[in-house]
């Protein structure tokens, strides 16, 4: 029997070429990988608000996305409020998880792997006690994030942990969740 | 005012190969050293260290063979005094106690000036090491005087150390070291880990290096590295050197009641702050020790071995805890050690060939027409901070050093 195997390309949909080409640029150019990312907050009653997100400072100058997206925030019936948005603690771990699997597809596409789906399912453990004042040893946030990925790749399971070894390790939100980051709030 | 032809700084395993290739060419050279020859080793080192490599890669330019067993791990006190054996046994032209405050261009060549006067030269060799100033993070400024602070440079071992908790920060072989020796003399340790590695100090019946420089690990050059920026900041093989080849790890560490956090991070209000990003980080060293050892497996396959040594094996993954504390009170530490790595000392080189981290930039340690550098990270292959290979560097380079000399000559 004659077998052939055929070569495809990887496809993840992600322009590898042109993310190690900015790599390059950038390394020679420190000011232009400065970047600016902003979103504006409006709130609305209860504690419904909406954050616009439009504009962006890199690259030496402004940019604007192709549209402007809004995300509204709320809190479910069990908080007395209406339930028009996820809470932002919800979309804290959607941008844990978002951010996590564009770095899976990122890094996987610079491997030549290739993704047929991935799915990241995160959960983050949270006492009530911190953030309704019961206990002041009781922190805020999470105690503790889990994130779960199922992937089915083109790889052996090891190629797969390491791809998503190193999209933690070059992740932003990762970075911003698991290490400590100067917040300063003004009022004008 | 001394004239020399290559001026070489530094009397290390880099400073010394680099003579003894010039001397086989016949080049006229000086050796300066601020100290002695392999001052380092002498000096700087703390009481119980043993080199983690085996004795087979620990021979100096012109030895056949090292020090003692081939396979055994000599201590750091008796490598030094193999400094001292070299320089009577070779005699080079060594200037002792001779330390270099500034380097500079001058007409075709170039001039350092020293304690003994200027030293005029038509090619310079800077092997002053890699290890030279310990890399501490800004934050430590933070820490109360009460609590003293240690780098692998300045520790020299438990006794020197108040009774208290000990911070180790840096999971590489210096902080795994350190933190496994103060551990086991019964303070209570505390150790950040931020990304490192993991090897067995044995695998398939050998010593892993053995296997790695078998399946030619240690030999990819420079120039065929895909990230060479990050191949030079690999840190230190993590493995201790002991008769009884002791694995050394975050569990070896563990078991021995040392307590793992995250890379740290920052000091506020007085409390170290840790990553929560520990579990990538050791699962990361877990991958990429089960990617080494698929390679070893393959060359062992490749090379016919199969059989004759014991069967291919995993080890179990790192445990990690559950739950390691973000923030510690300083106020649990009488000691923190600085196992954060390391800087080579440039600063006496008044030339601009630095780039904007303040590293000197080379190509294969050649930084331009007539300068050269030595024993860096991946300076010519992985092995540039091994012993044996400054004998490697050593002969490339000085090749290098002669080509130019005959254009010098010629023109």
């Amino acid at each position: 029997m004659n077998v052939t195997t055929q070569m495809t390309p990887v496809n993840n949909g992600v322009n590898v070429e042109a993310l190690i080409s900015a790599r390059d640029a950038l390394t020679e150019m420190p000011a232009a990988a400065e970047f600016t990312w902003r979103a504006e907050c409006e709130w609305l009653n209860g504690v419904h608000s909406r954050s616009t997100v439009k504009g962006f400072y890199g690259l030496g100058e402004e940019h604007q996305h192709a549209e402007t997206f809004t995300f509204d925030a709320d809190h479910p019936a069990c908080f007395a409020a209406e339930d028009k948005g996820a809470t932002p603690v919800e979309i804290v771990l959607s941008a844990l998880a978002s951010c996590l699997c564009a770095g899976v597809a990122s890094v996987a596409q610079n491997r030549g792997i290739q993704l047929h789906s991935v799915v990241a399912k995160v959960e983050g453990d949270m006492s009530l006690y911190g953030i309704l004042g019961i206990d002041p040893d009781v922190r805020n946030g999470f105690k503790g994030i889990r994130v779960a990925f199922d992937i089915d790749a083109d790889a052996s399971k090891d190629e797969i942990a390491a791809v998503v070894a190193q999209s933690q390790k070059r992740s932003a939100v990762f970075d911003i969740i698991t290490n400590p980051g100067n917040v300063r709030v003004s009022v004008s | 005012m001394y004239s020399t032809t290559t001026l070489i700084i530094g009397a290390g395993q880099c400073g010394l190969a680099m003579s003894f290739e010039l001397s086989k060419r016949s080049i006229d050279h000086l050796v300066l050293d601020a100290g002695c020859a392999g001052e380092s080793w002498h000096s700087r080192r703390w009481d119980s260290l043993r080199l983690l490599t085996p004795n087979w890669m620990n021979t100096l330019a012109g030895q056949t063979h090292g020090p003692e067993d081939p396979d055994g791990f000599v201590t750091a006190r008796k490598f030094a005094s193999e400094f001292d054996n070299w320089v009577v046994r070779h005699a080079p032209p060594l200037y002792t106690n001779t330390s270099v405050s500034s380097l500079s261009r001058l007409g075709d060549g170039y001039i350092a000036e020293t304690n003994r006067g200027p030293i005029r030269c038509q090619s310079v060799v800077i092997a002053t090491g890699a290890c030279a100033r310990p890399k501490v993070p800004a934050f430590a400024q933070a820490i109360s005087h009460r609590i003293e602070q240690f780098s692998p440079i300045t520790y020299r071992g438990p006794l020197e150390l108040r009774s208290g908790g000990v911070l180790v920060v840096g999971a590489s072989a210096s902080g795994l070291q350190i933190a496994q020796e103060l551990a086991q003399s019964g303070r209570k340790v505390t150790l950040a880990v931020g990304s490192h590695g993991r090897l067995p100090r044995t695998y398939r019946d050998a010593d892993i290096l053995q296997w790695m420089d078998l399946a030619r690990v240690f030999d990819e050059p420079f120039t065929k590295v895909n990230d060479l920026e990050r191949a030079r900041r690999t840190p230190s093989l993590p493995l201790i050197g002991t008769p009884e080849r002791d694995d050394l790890n975050l569990d070896v560490l563990q078991a021995r009641g040392v307590e793992l956090v995250g890379r740290m991070m920052d000091i506020r209000d007085g409390k170290a702050q840790f990553s929560g990003g520990l579990f990538n980080a050791v699962s990361s060293a877990d991958l990429k020790m089960n990617r080494l050892l698929d390679r070893i497996d393959t060359w062992i396959n490749d090379h016919g071995f199969e059989g004759m040594v014991a069967p291919p094996r995993r080890f179990a993954p790192t445990a990690v805890p559950s739950d390691p504390r973000l923030a510690i009170d300083l106020s649990e530490f009488d000691a923190v050690i600085w196992a954060t790595g390391f800087n080579p000392d440039h600063r006496f080189v008044q030339i601009p060939v630095f780039d904007r981290k303040g590293r000197i930039q080379h190509h294969g340690g050649v930084v331009e027409h007539g300068l050269y550098v030595m024993g860096l990270p991946f300076l010519r292959t992985s092995r540039s901070v091994h012993i044996d290979g400054a004998t490697r560097d050593a002969k490339a380079l000085a090749r290098q050093i002669s080509i130019q000399l005959d254009q010098s000559l010629a023109a």
